[in-house]
Formats: structure tokens, C-alpha cells, sequence
């Protein structure tokens, strides 16, 4: 039924408009746009595609029983979800605990905002110096290139594993973030403001105190508190990893020094509450700043 | 028999907000209708009644013999490749060529997979190309609709409802993000395809002085309900301001030019 | 002769900015010298450590012979940390895609299932890589198929959530258009959702596959895999030497990794 509609031509299909038609070697009519962006995409998906089965294929499962260990994963996955129970420690213990990572993610966020905000200072782009600004970016780069955990540990070797190590590690990450977020924010501002400001002939820092900092402090102070989300998550990796301590420390004892599932549990749900209710308050706080 | 009825259809979202109220209109085939009224008069909410992209909540509504307010899946796919839609923010695929776009007009007719893959005749796409070289787009066939103008964005849209070999297009606000030159060439492309093609056209409208000069019927809509139905050129001044429920000097077609 | 004086309404403006930023200040100084009681954190010590710690870098930056023995070692290494980390978000993005169409607004099936998926993202991105570590230890050992599986969820979690946000704000207009010609969902899907958000959702999986690179570096010490594991392993061995060619050769990674992502993306979008 469709080949006799179609046939029902009311157009003239005059020799003109055969040109534009582009045709493959067989002679069928080709549909496709060549755009430079959708063979980026087509080859960035093969490649990543084979990158992960090469991965699949290399990896050393050394000799692990899938479905045993998927079974017994399921297994505990109930016992510490449905059968929580602290051993070492009180409710309040484990308060305290969330309390002290709570205080390390909290540091590290104020450390690292008042080093961006100087950052931020040095390579935004409307009013910055663009050599400064570019140094200080590839400086950022370079920050943010090393994980996290590792900052920690090479303070480690001369403050010793603690909070000290923990907090100025936490606060290199915070500031490369914090500095690009901030940049941004300012990046973001009414041109016009800091033009009329400088004809009048304020000086630097008048400039800043007096338009940047108004201007752009509520979308900082966002951008603030989601680093405060994501440090208290880093804070509880670092406390498990270098035991800086925190709840992320008694994680961390928990599964592989008393092999605890239970308590484990426990610990798993005080934190899981924990980060969500971070997630909340800063969903509102997003909200409340766009 | 007129092609679509509409018989005391009203549409209430969430029990309280009642977008149209009664309302009761017949189209015979081949008219060019506009529907005019404020914003928030339910002008898109009715168009939607049709091909039930919206549900009614009351009434029935009757297209070419059928009443559509009761349908199975398989039955309302085939409602939609009868049924054409323009839209005011042209609802193309960005990313794709032109071509491409205009071909989706036959998806409501070929296989799920067919479809799905791409994998049109070529019966299909010359087809597809003839439509195009009528509205003057073979030359940018294969760019991404991204890259056009509002106004070929919008006869690509065309094209593509042209693709479904409709028996009416519904046009919600087709001209309202067009600049006056741009326009005038979709109105002009609505009132051919009318008239060559023999396909009824219901178009929703902000410009009441474009409505009348294309149109053969006028529908004048306020508050969810039909407040005129008439021949385009018998329209009054009167009933143009009690549809807008504004007074003489308010409106921009009272601006002396 | 007479003085403007600034009106009421101007004073309790510069008043009340003045007192909003002392009270900041007072704030933010007050949380300072509680959190350093609680956590014992001594200033003192943190920026006499700076000047201690810089030195040590710098001292260690160039590598010694005995660590350039061990290149070959961390490569390899890196590699099987950088593969993991593409497998796994590839994966995790696959398994997003899937989930974001059930969890989109435009495209789920029913309120119901599309509010289950979200809330299930949600989950899955706030539980800590860690703690799904931590938990598949038990099961799996020190395996890398630990590290595969805590980096899915916490990137599963997060790629559904971007997905779906993608989906509604870039497909809502041509889906429309589509289902009123009467195509059906899969040819809905195909047709206009995939071709609209594709690009956007591969951003997202080239960000997410550097984060997990960093991340990896964690829970390979963890887990005693990858990259990470053979950083604990100089480390607490005192052999900063490696130690410090291990950092070097992950910061050259990350830099390489996040140009070529950077270069994708512009030509992507």
C-alpha cells in the first residue's frame, strides 16, 4: 500500500533538483550530514568501546568464583543493611566520630576558600593579568592532577599520619576547585560595574571588596558548600586510607582489621545519612541561588 | 462529513486548572482554519486534543469518521500519521541533517526497526527530497538543522508533516518566533499546501490581522471557551477585543501605522 | 553650609552589610578554633610541615636509579589502573543510559518507576566508593574486581543522574514532534533522543573516566591493585624515591588524559 502512494508523485521531479542528491557507490541516496562533531562522537565511542573490552580481557580475576562471590556479596549486603550493630563503640561514639570528619571536611573547605578566593583573584579572566591567569590555571591543573590521597600522604612524611596531614592535603584539592568555581563566578560578573569603578579611579582592592566580592559572594558561597559535600566524602576516604581518623577510620577498622560486618552496617548507614543529608541542604542551596 | 469534530470537549488538569471548557466546533475538509486568543486560552491545548499529544478529559472528538477518544496503541499511531503538527519552536532533531528530519515524517509508517536504524527506501527519500525542492531547502539538504535560520527551520518542520501524506496539519504558533519576511514565506507555504494539496489546516495564531488575511474561518477562543466561530472576514472589531478582554488603543493592531 | 547627611534607608544598608560580614567572619573564625579542638588540628604544625614537605617533593622529584628500575613495573600498573578506570565507566555509562531513559520524565514509562530510578541514582551516588569497598572486600578479596565494582555503583549513581537531566532538558521539543507522526518509542529513542544527548553524555563519561582515575588511585590501596597499591607499597617501605616516580607518573597520566578529554569535548560539542 505504501508503494502506491508514494507513486502518486504530485511534484514535478524536474532534472533540477537531481543535483544537491548525494549517492552512495551503489547508487542508494545518502541521508547523513558530515559534521566533523558527529564523527568525533562515532570515534570516540569505538575507541573507548574497545579500550574497555581490552580492559575486560586483561584483567587478573585470579581465580575468584563470580557467581560465589556475587552470592555472597548479596548475603552481605543484607547483613549490613538490615542487621546493624555498633561492637566498639556507642551511638555517640560514632556522633562523634561523624562530628571530627565533619570538622576535617570543614577546615579544609574554609582553608581552601580563602585560597581561592585570592586564586581566583589571579586568573580570572576579565580582570586579571592573562599571563598571571594562565600560570596560575596550568598551577591548578597541576594541583589537581595528583589524587587527593596522595597529597595527604607526601605531607604525611613530615607531619606524620593525622590531621594536620589530612587537613592540608584535603585543602589542595578544595583550593584548585574552589579557585576555578570562584573564577567563574567572577568571570560571570557585570563588565560594566568594574569598568565604572576603575574610570572613577578606585584602586585594587577597593575594587574587589567593594564590587567583586558583593557581586559574586552568593554563587561562592554555593559553590562553597558543595565542596564542603564533597570533602566530608573525601574526608571519610582519607580517614580510611591514611587513618587521619573520623568515622572514615572506624569504616576502614571495621572491614579490615575486626572483619565486622555488622558493625560495618552501622557505619555504612551514619554515613549514608550523613552525605544525604548534606545532599539535601546543598540541592537547596542551589536552588535558592539560581 | 467534516473531517474533525469536536463535541462538548473539556480538559481539566489536576482536578482544578480547566484549560478548555465545551468546546464544540466542526472542520470540513480542506478549510483553513485560525484559532486566535490570549495566551493560556487553551489554543494549544485543543490542537493537542487532536492528535492526543493531551487527553481530554470530557467529550468526544471525532477525526475522519473515528472517534479517537478511545483508541489502542496501534489504533492512535495511526490517528498520528493522519494528523501533521507544526510547532512554534520547530521541534527538530538538531543534530541531524535536514534530510534526515524531514524523513521522520515516515516513521509513524515503517517498522519499529526500520525506523529505529534509519533504514529508509529510496522510494522514501526521493520522495522526501522532491518535498524539500517544493519549499525551496534542496540546497541544504544534508546540513544539520542547527545550522538554519528560523525560517527553514520552519519548512523543514513543514516538510516533514508534508511526509506523512496528512489529512490535516495543525500549526501551534508556527509564526510566532519568525521575523515579518520569514513569516509571510510559511504562511504563503501554508495557504499552498491548502489549497494544491487539499489538506485542511487548523492554525493557532497571535497576529489576528495574519488570521484573517489567510483564512478562510476564524475561531476566537477566551478562557477555554469558543466565544467566536465565523467566516475570517466577517470577524468584528469588537469581538476582537472581547476575545483579547482588552478595550480600543490596548492591542498592537490598534497601532495606527 | 550643611552636611548631606546619608538618609536612613542608605545607613542601615552599609550598616547592615558591615554587620552581616563581621558576623561571617566571627562565624566562620569560630567554627576554625572548634573544629581544630576537635579534630586536633594544630595551625602551627600545618605550615611549619609546608616549608618540610616542599622540600621533600622537590628533593624527590628527580628519580633515582632505583626507582627508574622500577618503571616498567609502575607503567604497567598504570595502565591496568587506566584501563579499569575506562572499562568501568564505560560500563556504568551503558547501564545509565538504559536506566535514565526509565528515569527521565519524557521518556519513562510511569511516574513511578521514573521517581524508583532516581531515588535509586541517589543512592548510589552518595554511598562513598569506600564503603562499597570496604563491603566487597568481604566477598571478593583484594581483587581487582573489588575496585571494578565500587567505582560502578558511585559512577553509576552519578552518570544516571547527569543522564537523566540531559534527557529532559534536550529532548522534551523533538520527542514531542516525533510521537505526534506516530513514531513509536524505540524509534523515538533512536531517532531523537540518542542524537540529541549523545554528545552531552559522552562529556560526561570523559570527565567521569578521569575522576575514576583519581578515585582508582584510593581504592587500589585498598584493594591491592592498580596504581594505588604500589604507592602504599614504596611508601610504607620508605622507598620515597618510587614513591615519588609513581606521583610523577600519575600526574603525566591525569595531564594527558584530561588534555585528549579536552580537545574531544570541543570538537564534540
Amino acid at each position: 500500500m505504501n508503494k502506491e502512494i508514494l507513486a502518486n508523485q504530485p511534484f514535478d521531479l524536474g532534472l533540477e533538483f537531481q543535483r544537491p542528491i548525494r549517492r552512495t557507490a551503489a547508487g542508494k541516496i545518502k541521508i547523513y550530514s558530515y559534521s566533523k562533531s558527529g564523527a568525533a562522537v562515532r570515534g570516540t565511542l569505538a575507541v573507548l568501546l574497545l579500550l574497555a573490552l581490552w580492559g575486560f580481557l586483561s584483567f587478573d580475576v585470579k581465580n575468584v568464583d563470580f557467581a560465589e562471590a556475587m552470592a555472597k556479596t548479596w548475603r552481605n549486603v543484607q547483613t549490613v543493611f538490615f542487621q546493624p550493630r555498633l561492637a566498639r563503640n556507642t551511638f555517640w561514639g560514632a556522633m562523634n566520630q561523624v562530628l571530627v570528619t565533619f570538622c576535617l571536611g570543614g577546615l579544609a573547605t574554609i582553608f581552601g576558600a580563602v585560597i581561592a578566593f585570592f586564586g581566583a583573584l589571579l586568573c580570572a579572566k576579565n580582570i586579571a593579568n592573562p599571563r598571571v591567569a594562565t600560570a596560575t590555571r596550568s598551577l591548578i591543573a597541576l594541583v589537581r592532577a595528583v589524587p587527593t590521597i596522595l597529597w595527604v600522604l607526601i605531607f604525611a612524611v613530615s607531619a606524620g599520619l593525622g590531621s594536620v596531614a589530612a587537613v592540608v592535603g584535603l585543602t589542595f584539592h578544595s583550593a584548585a576547585y574552589l579557585t576555578k568555581a570562584y573564577a567563574e563566578s567572577i568571570e560571570e560578573m557585570d563588565p560594566g560595574t568594574i569598568e565604572a569603578l576603575r574610570a572613577s579611579g578606585a584602586g585594587y582592592w577597593a575594587i574587589v571588596f567593594q564590587a567583586i566580592l558583593p557581586s559574586s559572594v552568593r554563587y561562592m558561597l554555593a559553590w562553597t558548600f558543595l565542596r564542603f559535600e564533597i570533602n566530608f566524602t573525601n574526608a571519610i576516604a582519607v580517614g580510611a586510607a591514611a587513618g587521619a581518623g573520623g568515622i572514615g577510620y572506624d569504616l576502614f577498622m571495621a572491614g579490615s582489621f575486626y572483619f565486622d560486618l555488622r558493625e560495618l552496617g552501622y557505619i555504612t548507614w551514619v554515613i549514608v545519612l550523613a552525605v544525604i543529608l548534606l545532599e539535601t541542604l546543598a540541592t537547596q542551596i542551589k536552588a535558592k541561588v539560581k | 462529513m467534516p473531517i474533525l469534530e469536536f463535541r462538548n470537549v473539556s480538559k481539566t488538569y489536576d482536578q482544578k486548572t480547566m484549560a478548555i471548557q465545551n468546546v464544540t466546533f466542526s472542520v470540513n475538509e480542506g478549510e483553513f482554519v485560525s484559532i486566535i486568543g490570549p495566551s493560556g486560552s487553551g489554543k494549544s491545548t485543543i490542537l493537542r486534543c487532536v492528535n492526543r499529544l493531551v487527553d481530554a478529559t470530557q467529550g468526544v472528538i471525532v477525526l475522519d469518521g473515528q472517534d479517537i477518544t478511545r483508541l489502542s496503541k496501534k489504533e492512535l499511531r495511526g490517528i498520528r500519521t493522519k494528523t501533521g503538527m507544526i510547532f512554534q519552536h520547530y521541534n527538530l532533531v538538531n543534530r541531524l541533517s535536514v534530510i534526515e528530519n524531514v524523513l521522520h515524517g515516515r516513521l509513524g509508517h515503517k517498522s519499529t526497526l526500520s525506523g529505529a536504524v534509519g533504514l529508509y527506501t529510496e522510494a522514501e527519500k526521493e520522495k522526501a527530497f522532491a518535498i524539500l525542492t517544493k519549499l525551496g531547502l534542496q540546497d541544504q539538504a544534508y546540513k544539520r538543522c542547527d545550522e538554519l535560520s528560523g525560517g527553514q527551520k520552519q519548512r523543514v518542520g513543514i516538510a516533514r508533516a508534508i511526509m506523512q501524506e496528512p489529512r490535516v496539519i495543525l500549526c501551534d504558533e508556527p509564526i510566532a518566533s519568525l521575523d515579518p519576511s520569514a513569516s509571510k514565506i510559511i504562511m504563503d507555504h501554508l495557504a499552498d499546501i491548502n489549497k494544491t494539496m487539499k489538506i485542511t489546516c487548523i492554525v493557532n495564531l497571535h497576529q489576528v490581522d495574519v488570521a484573517i488575511k489567510y483564512s478562510q474561518r476564524i475561531i476566537g477562543l477566551t478562557g477555554g471557551s469558543i466565544v467566536y466561530d465565523g467566516p475570517a472576514d466577517a470577524l468584528p472589531q469588537s469581538m476582537i477585543y472581547e476575545i483579547y478582554q482588552s478595550n480600543r488603543g490596548e492591542l498592537i493592531t490598534d497601532v495606527q501605522g | 553650609m550643611f552636611k548631606a547627611k546619608p538618609g536612613r534607608a542608605q545607613e542601615s544598608v552599609f550598616a547592615r552589610r558591615k554587620r552581616v560580614y563581621t558576623l561571617t567572619l566571627l562565624g566562620v573564625i569560630g567554627f576554625y578554633l572548634l573544629a581544630s579542638l576537635v579534630t586536633q588540628f594544630s595551625a602551627k604544625d600545618g605550615i611549619s610541615a609546608l616549608p618540610r614537605a616542599f622540600s621533600w617533593i622537590v628533593g624527590n622529584l628527580v628519580p633515582t636509579e632505583k626507582a627508574l628500575r622500577r618503571l616498567p613495573n609502575i607503567l604497567q600498573k598504570l595502565m591496568e589502573t587506566t584501563l579499569l578506570s575506562i572499562s568501568v565507566t564505560v560500563v556504568a555509562g551503558l547501564f545509565a543510559f538504559f536506566f535514565s531513559l526509565l528515569g527521565s520524565k519524557t521518556t519513562g514509562a510511569h511516574r513511578w518507576i521514573g521517581r524508583l530510578v532516581r531515588i535509586a541514582a541517589a543512592f548510589f551516588r552518595n554511598v562513598p566508593d569506600v564503603v562499597w569497598a570496604m563491603l566487597l572486600l568481604f566477598s571478593f578479596g583484594q581483587n581487582i574486581l573489588t575496585g571494578f565494582f565500587a567505582l560502578f555503583f558511585t559512577t553509576f549513581g552519578m552518570l544516571t543522574r547527569t543522564f537523566i537531566e540531559t534527557i529532559d532538558e534536550v529532548s522534551a521539543a523533538c520527542t514531542e514532534a516525533l510521537s505526534a507522526t506516530g513514531a513509536t518509542y524505540l524509534q523515538t529513542v533512536f531517532q531523537a533522543i540518542i542524537p540529541s544527548s549523545i554528545s552531552e553524555m559522552l562529556t560526561w563519561v570523559l570527565f567521569m573516566i578521569e575522576t575514576n582515575i583519581r578515585s582508582s588511585t584510593l581504592i587500589g590501596m585498598l584493594t591491592a591493585t592498580g596504581i594505588g597499591y604500589l604507592f602504599d607499597l614504596y611508601y610504607k617501605r620508605l622507598d620515597y624515591g618510587s614513591a615519588s616516580l609513581v606521583v610523577l607518573c600519575i600526574v603525566l597520566t591525569v595531564i594527558l588524559i584530561e588534555t585528549l578529554s579536552t580537545r574531544i569535548r570541543k570538537v564534540i560539542l
